[in-house]
């Protein structure tokens, strides 16, 4: 911009600026000090995110989401099985209704604060020890503060005849979730 | 430069420093005396009592690896259970499933390293006559410090829970045996008869230290509270001691 303003500027070229003595944007910038700083940063960002992936286990102590529970002839109509709540938080009942035999597999989480209820083989009902929550043999909630039914998981026979539970998948009857095909093992 | 000060100008960054940036004198001194961390330290010392020649700076290398240590040894912590059932095999896992395995390999040779700074450091600190007085509480607070770190690493050397681990400590405990007075085996112990004798294997110093008869579950425990709780803690306080009277002592290393 100068030189166009002086005309007698742009006949004799100029030399070129001498080096500041101030370091340059530039200088600044592409530095090996920048450099240095540069690679630091990038290694604590790179050891941060490497310690939050160490902070996630790899190997799980906790019981595999699916699991075998035997045959269907194995279970006695309205019975309620208590034998899969300790390890895998299920209760599988077999139940006659209406519509013929169902065989289903519970949740043990109360709906309300997710204590675990207690099956009363002789009143026949699930009651929560935390706040009174009262749920029927199937599972639908009839005293207590428990808004909803208990939950149900997937239950299939596997090829070998056996019943497979799979907790990773669940129905829910305020949904209408209950009539799904693998809410339930039906026959009659 | 304009983010710089608009940073500075934040009631957020104004709450916490509370004073100008440390561009002249005046104010590197205040930023000194007004954080708790570096207040610790001296507000100014002598160019050559810190060259490198001179502290070689084992003392700021051990403080470092303390620091190492504290960090790898709290991650370490989420995974290891000290139960005859999972120690051995959390270590193990600690190295072969969990991502990041060389943590524990870091808190290890650290471990090692420390020991070897802080012997330097104590060695240095005897060529440069830095133990003299105005400076002998300190001194003693490093001797204190030295041990302390002795028994960081004894204490530790128990947590993997191998044959190596367990019969290092039973031969190293088996020390305690002789302590005077206090150890059954020790001289002076059969003088504490009073119908009976005091001083007896379930009764003695070994028996404190492991908490029962031989090399167990309780010692393991034991080990385990004083290596990630005890100790660090009272560590973490003599340092801060230490620290501290380096500058009430007259600064880093040098003549008075």
């Amino acid at each position: 911009m100068s030189q166009a303003a002086s005309p007698s500027a742009s006949a004799t070229p100029q030399k070129p600026a001498a080096p500041a003595a101030k370091p340059t944007r530039r200088w600044f910038i592409l530095s090996w000090f920048q450099a240095a700083w540069l690679a630091f940063t990038a290694t604590m960002t790179a050891w941060f995110l490497w310690t939050l992936r160490f902070l996630f286990p790899n190997a799980s102590m906790e019981p595999p989401m699916t699991f075998k529970a035997g045959y269907p002839d194995q279970y006695e109509d309205d019975k309620v099985v208590e034998r899969y709540k300790e390890e895998y938080g299920v209760w599988i009942v077999r139940l006659r209704t209406p519509k013929g035999v169902e065989i289903f597999a519970l949740s043990t989480v109360c709906t309300h604060l997710g204590c675990t209820p207690n099956w009363l083989e002789n009143e026949q009902k699930f009651k929560c020890p935390c706040h009174g929550s009262g749920f029927m043999k199937d599972g639908t909630n009839f005293e207590g503060p428990a808004p909803r039914p208990l939950e149900r998981y997937r239950i299939v026979l596997a090829d070998d005849g056996q019943i497979l539970v799979d907790k990773s998948r669940k129905f829910q009857k305020e949904l209408g979730q209950w009539d799904d095909p693998e809410a339930a093992i039906r026959f009659s | 430069m304009a983010i710089g000060e608009y940073i500075r100008n934040t009631q957020i960054w104004k709450s916490i420093f509370r004073h100008p940036a440390p561009r002249d004198r005046r104010n590197r001194v205040v930023v000194i005396l007004t954080n708790f961390f570096l207040h610790l330290h001296p507000v100014s010392i002598r160019k050559q009592g810190i060259a490198l020649s001179y502290t070689w700076c084992m003392g700021g290398i051990t403080f470092f690896l303390f620091l190492v240590e504290t960090v790898t040894g709290v991650l370490l912590m989420f995974y290891y259970r000290p139960t005859l059932e999972h120690a051995y095999n959390d270590i193990v896992s600690l190295g072969q499933v969990v991502t990041l395995g060389v943590l524990r390999e870091m808190h290890r040779w650290g471990a090692h390293a420390m020991v070897i700074t802080i012997w330097l450091h104590m060695y240095r600190v005897f060529l440069t006559g830095s133990y003299k007085p105005p400076r002998e509480f300190n001194w003693v607070v490093g001797v204190i410090l030295l041990v302390l770190t002795l028994l960081l690493s004894f204490t530790g050397y128990l947590l993997p829970w191998d044959q190596l681990a367990i019969w290092a400590i039973t031969v190293g405990s088996n020390m305690a045996r002789a302590t005077p007075f206090l150890g059954h085996e020790g001289p002076g112990a059969k003088l504490l008869y009073v119908g009976t004798y005091l001083i007896h294997s379930g009764s003695d110093a070994r028996y404190l230290l492991l908490g029962q008869r031989f090399v167990g579950e309780m010692t393991l425990l034991r080990f385990y509270v004083l290596h990630c709780i005890a100790f660090p803690l009272v560590v973490a306080t003599l340092i801060a001691i230490h620290f501290w009277r380096v500058r009430k002592d007259g600064g880093i290393s040098g003549p008075l």
